[in-house]
């Protein structure tokens, strides 16, 4: 079957394969090259709480208006690993690891958002 | 192989659609010996597209395409004018069948095949010492994906964040595109050309 199908492949289509194969390398490296994120931005009450890097692993508490929210950063990556709001979203979206992540957790005024080298948006509106 | 005469009928109709003979009592269409061929090859891909829908996708949207291996076969058999009418019928027929004509996905269809069917028309241009069907077939397979993916962003969801399927929706153009192109090439190998009319040689009178 290989030695069949090697009959069928003049010059020109090796080209096209090849060519073909080179264009989905450079659109995967292209669009798959999310910025990995450096550090992590805490923020309480809408002002920043803390900045930390995503090197170091480690669990920080943040206080808020309902309680303590737990932010876990482990292998470069961040989560909400605890929360008081009632509906857990933020607890729920799991690990954030690509810059411009980010989870909040509205009924206790905690955010964390992954940032990278250099930031893709100035400000998000909702 | 009963259900795929009606379809076959309907097909035809659908090609052969100049009427000579319009009286008031019987409404008559003629066809040709080429409008049946046309819908013979509609109807096997058509035939594809129903055992491909058989095929579980990892993603929706990733399919091996083999109703293109039909296309492509009468590409170079028949000529571009053919492959259009037997891939439009085929999308026609095939949306009434699956039951969404004008829906979502018949859109989706359709972009994708009038792009093929685009890249087609140039690159039947290759030459033929060099280039063979497999080059047809990722060239068509290509234009097939970013047809739809334009139709995907500019309609159903303008979002940036489908660009990050871009990358599995190519790879599956190249993969599929070339074992279309092989099967399409070994087929072609294996059977010799059935003697049937082309339309260069239609009389003039026909509309087309």
């Amino acid at each position: 079957m290989y030695k069949q199908a090697m009959l069928h492949l003049k010059p020109g289509d090796w080209l096209t394969l090849m060519l073909g194969g080179i264009f989905v390398v450079l659109l995967t490296l292209k669009l798959w090259n999310g910025d990995l994120a450096d550090k992590a931005i805490i923020r309480s009450g809408g002002k920043i709480f803390k900045e930390v890097a995503l090197s170091r692993d480690q669990q920080i508490e943040v206080p808020g208006p309902l309680g303590t929210t737990i932010i876990s950063i482990q292998n470069r990556k961040a989560r909400i690993a605890s929360d008081p709001s009632p509906r857990q979203y933020c607890v729920r979206q799991g690990w954030l690891q690509q810059a411009g992540e980010i989870a909040l957790c509205l009924p206790n005024q905690v955010s964390v958002e992954l940032a990278g080298s250099r930031k893709k948006y100035d400000s998000l509106n909702y | 192989m009963r259900g795929s005469q009606h379809f076959l009928l309907l097909i035809t109709l659908l090609h052969g659609s100049y009427m000579r003979d319009m009286d008031t009592r019987s409404l008559l269409l003629e066809t040709t010996a080429e409008d049946h061929h046309v819908a013979r090859m509609a109807a096997v891909a058509l035939g594809l597209t129903i055992l491909e829908s058989a095929i579980p996708s990892p993603l929706p949207g990733v399919k091996p395409g083999l109703a293109n291996i039909v296309t492509l076969i009468v590409l170079a058999r028949y000529g571009w004018r053919a492959a259009v009418w037997v891939s439009l019928l085929r999308v026609l027929a095939g949306s009434l069948l699956f039951g969404n004509f004008l829906a979502p996905g018949f859109f989706l269809s359709l972009s994708g095949a009038v792009c093929s069917l685009v890249v087609l028309a140039f690159a039947q241009h290759l030459p033929s010492r060099w280039f063979g069907p497999v080059s047809h077939s990722i060239y068509a397979a290509f234009a097939h994906i970013a047809g739809q993916m334009l139709v995907v962003y500019l309609w159903l969801i303008p979002h940036a964040g489908i660009a990050y399927l871009i990358p599995i929706f190519a790879t599956a153009a190249l993969v599929f595109g070339t074992v279309n192109g092989l099967i399409a090439a070994r087929f072609m190998e294996e059977t010799p050309t059935p003697s049937i009319p082309q339309l260069d040689k239609l009389p003039d009178n026909i509309p087309r």
